[in-house]
């Protein structure tokens, strides 16, 4: 079963047992603008909670991902490179941004669920 | 993107000229120049002689001419109008600055010349670097930066050689304010330090608890913008500098705002370690008029051992009369320079601007002009904020930040906001910078406007405001209407860039 969370820099992962997957919310990139360009961790990374582990750049402004929980990276969306409107356009399915192994689930308990993450923009405006 | 309505046979408006690239001019067979046939000489290339065409445009020398002036016609510039670039001062740059540049002595040197023929050059840059030193209160100043982001690589070495030179070279951080120009965390990265952002307050200014918090023993140095990236001075900056001494780190100061605080402040009374000093706008040439600019860094007593070379030094106690100047290209006594920034000895010529300016406003001048660049700023700030949506409490220093919140629920962003402007006539203000507020308009109007060019500004950009409240959405979201190209795609020139010509294929068919 898939549980998604979400942090106040709003970037969401999707966790499957030991397995997140990371990307950016809908509110995120609806901030950002079209996006031109993304850089997703290598395979292989081991990431601290909080660390940049990404960067988005639209015609607006470049960005840092960070990294959600700690883990070590298995995977980049390599399609990113060719398609970075897929950020914009499917936030949460295709414009994933990189997968990762988690290395401490219970840091999962210092993120938000859908409801708190809607209610912390809706604080935003 | 759609060109202008060609009402026209020509496709020109008017005296408005559609002008080609100038490789889609003329003809590679035409030239301008009538070179002598080469003859039947061996060559001395062993064989690597070109042989395909080397694809040069052919056109005489009227038709070039014509296509820089047309291309020079379109541009917009503070020669042509008000340029409220925020945190890029673009200021008049007086002509004697050029006429100076341009005098032989300045424009026909070369860099290998023997000392005792630049004689009067290397006083420009001895009397250069007093004025800069007297301005910081500093020790050193490298001039051989050649822009600001080269000086902030020039004063993070020289505190990452200063950290090796004590046996603390594994601090690794550099603290960055949000409020910091964006420059910054990208030279400490390139410096191979770990940058750590350090949120801002509700004044717009530096967290000072939030800061203190993140400073720790592995901390090598703060970067700091002051004023900062939202026109504001940062109060704090005393006790901020020496928190960040007690804990054994340097205060790197971004100097591109120095316009708002020369001969005012002295960056040494605030604690600063090291500053560069964006002459190519602070002290005119704004830009470096396209061209080159110069980021000279100024370094307190604790840097200046390990500043860059090369220096230029007096000799003799004539202050360059009798003994003359000389270039120290090499170390000599206590010093440990970290390396060298560049080739040769700076942007000369810009160099040679910076000191024409300083020495014809002159201290008291200098003073005044910082002075005037805050009261005009502070005059946008109070004509527009009534209209707008000032980000933060006044006074401002040399900028004042407006977010988009007078925007919304209009459908007008900063964006189409900035578009109109230039229907207007108006070069639009920085967007979207800083960060730190939502849709950002930063303008700088610098002590270069007058009060009526400042008046019909605020005029048009309260009119526009006005308009956006009252639904006139086309006005923005279909501007610009009035200019050589309608909106541009800037998505599509960033996810599909075409970074090199190449002719049309029915041209190479044709070859």
């Amino acid at each position: 079963m898939t549980t998604l969370y979400f942090t106040e820099d709003h970037e969401w992962i999707a966790v499957d047992g030991d397995v997140g997957t990371v990307g950016i919310t809908d509110h995120a990139q609806a901030q950002l603008g079209d996006v031109v360009f993304v850089e997703v961790p290598e395979a292989g990374r081991d990431l601290n909670r909080g660390d940049e582990a990404a960067v988005v750049e639209s015609v607006k402004a470049a960005s840092e991902v960070y990294a959600p929980v700690s883990g070590t990276v298995t995977e980049g969306n390599a399609a990113l490179a060719e398609t970075p409107a897929m950020v914009n356009t499917d936030p949460l399915g295709e414009g994933w941004f990189f997968r990762l192994t988690l290395a401490d689930p219970s840091e999962l308990d210092g993120l938000m669920d859908q409801a708190a993450y809607d209610a912390h923009v809706a604080g935003l405006d | 993107m759609t060109g202008p309505t060609p009402s026209t046979v020509s496709g020109n408006l008017g005296l408005r000229l559609e002008e080609p690239l100038i490789f889609e001019q003329g003809d590679p067979a035409k030239t301008g120049v009538d070179l002598p046939e080469p003859g039947d000489r061996p060559d001395r290339l062993g064989g690597l002689a070109r042989s395909g065409p080397i694809g040069l445009p052919g056109l005489s020398e009227p038709e070039v001419v014509r296509h820089y002036t047309r291309l020079s016609q379109k541009n917009y510039a503070i020669d042509s109008g008000f340029y409220p670039l925020g945190s890029c001062t673009m200021k008049h740059n007086p002509r004697l600055n050029e006429r100076m540049a341009r005098l032989p002595g300045f424009a026909d040197l070369h860099p290998f010349q023997p000392q005792g023929t630049v004689q009067g050059a290397l006083a420009v840059m001895g009397a250069l670097s007093d004025w800069l030193l007297g301005l910081t209160g500093m020790r050193a100043v490298a001039l051989s930066p050649a822009a600001g982001a080269h000086g902030e690589l020039c004063g993070m070495q020289a505190i990452r050689a200063a950290l090796d030179a004590r046996g603390e070279g594994d601090r690794r951080v550099v603290l960055v304010p949000e409020s910091a120009h964006g420059t910054n965390p990208a030279t400490a990265a390139l410096c191979g330090f770990k940058v750590r952002g350090v949120p801002g307050d509700a004044r717009g200014r530096v967290d000072l608890d939030a800061f203190l918090a993140a400073l720790d023993d592995g901390v090598a140095a703060v970067m700091i913008t002051n004023p900062n990236t939202c026109g504001l001075f940062e109060t704090e900056i005393i006790a901020l500098s020496q928190a960040v001494h007690d804990a054994g780190a340097f205060v790197y100061m971004d100097g591109a705002n120095f316009n708002a605080i020369v001969g005012r402040v002295r960056v040494a009374d605030l604690g600063a370690d090291a500053m560069h000093i964006n002459i190519h706008k602070t002290f005119s040439t704004p830009h470096g008029g396209g061209g080159p600019g110069a980021g000279p860094t100024v370094l307190s007593a604790a840097l200046a051992p390990f500043a860059p070379l090369p220096h230029v030094v007096a000799e003799g106690e004539g202050e360059g009369d009798d003994g003359g100047w000389r270039l120290v290209e090499h170390a000599e006594g206590d010093m440990r320079p970290f390396g060298r920034m560049k080739g040769f000895h700076g942007q000369f010529g810009v160099l040679v601007r910076a000191l024409s300016y300083m020495m014809s406003m002159g201290k008291d001048g200098l003073r005044q002009a910082s002075g005037d660049a805050v009261l005009n700023a502070n005059y946008l700030l109070a004509s527009l904020g009534d209209g707008l949506t000032p980000s933060f409490e006044g006074p401002c220093m040399h900028e004042a930040l407006f977010d988009d919140r007078f925007l919304k629920g209009t459908g007008v962003s900063t964006l189409d906001f900035a578009k109109a402007l230039i229907d207007e006539g108006f070069h639009p203000m920085t967007m979207y910078f800083p960060l730190v507020v939502h849709g950002a308009m930063l303008m700088e109007p610098t002590e270069t406007e007058s009060k009526a060019s400042l008046d019909a500004f605020c005029e048009t950009v309260l009119a526009l405001a006005e308009k956006a409240r009252a639904g006139e959405t086309a006005v923005f979201t279909e501007a610009p209407r009035h200019t050589p190209r309608r909106r541009l795609d800037e998505t599509r020139a960033a996810r599909q860039p075409v970074l090199r010509w190449a002719p049309p294929a029915s041209a190479r068919a044709a070859e």
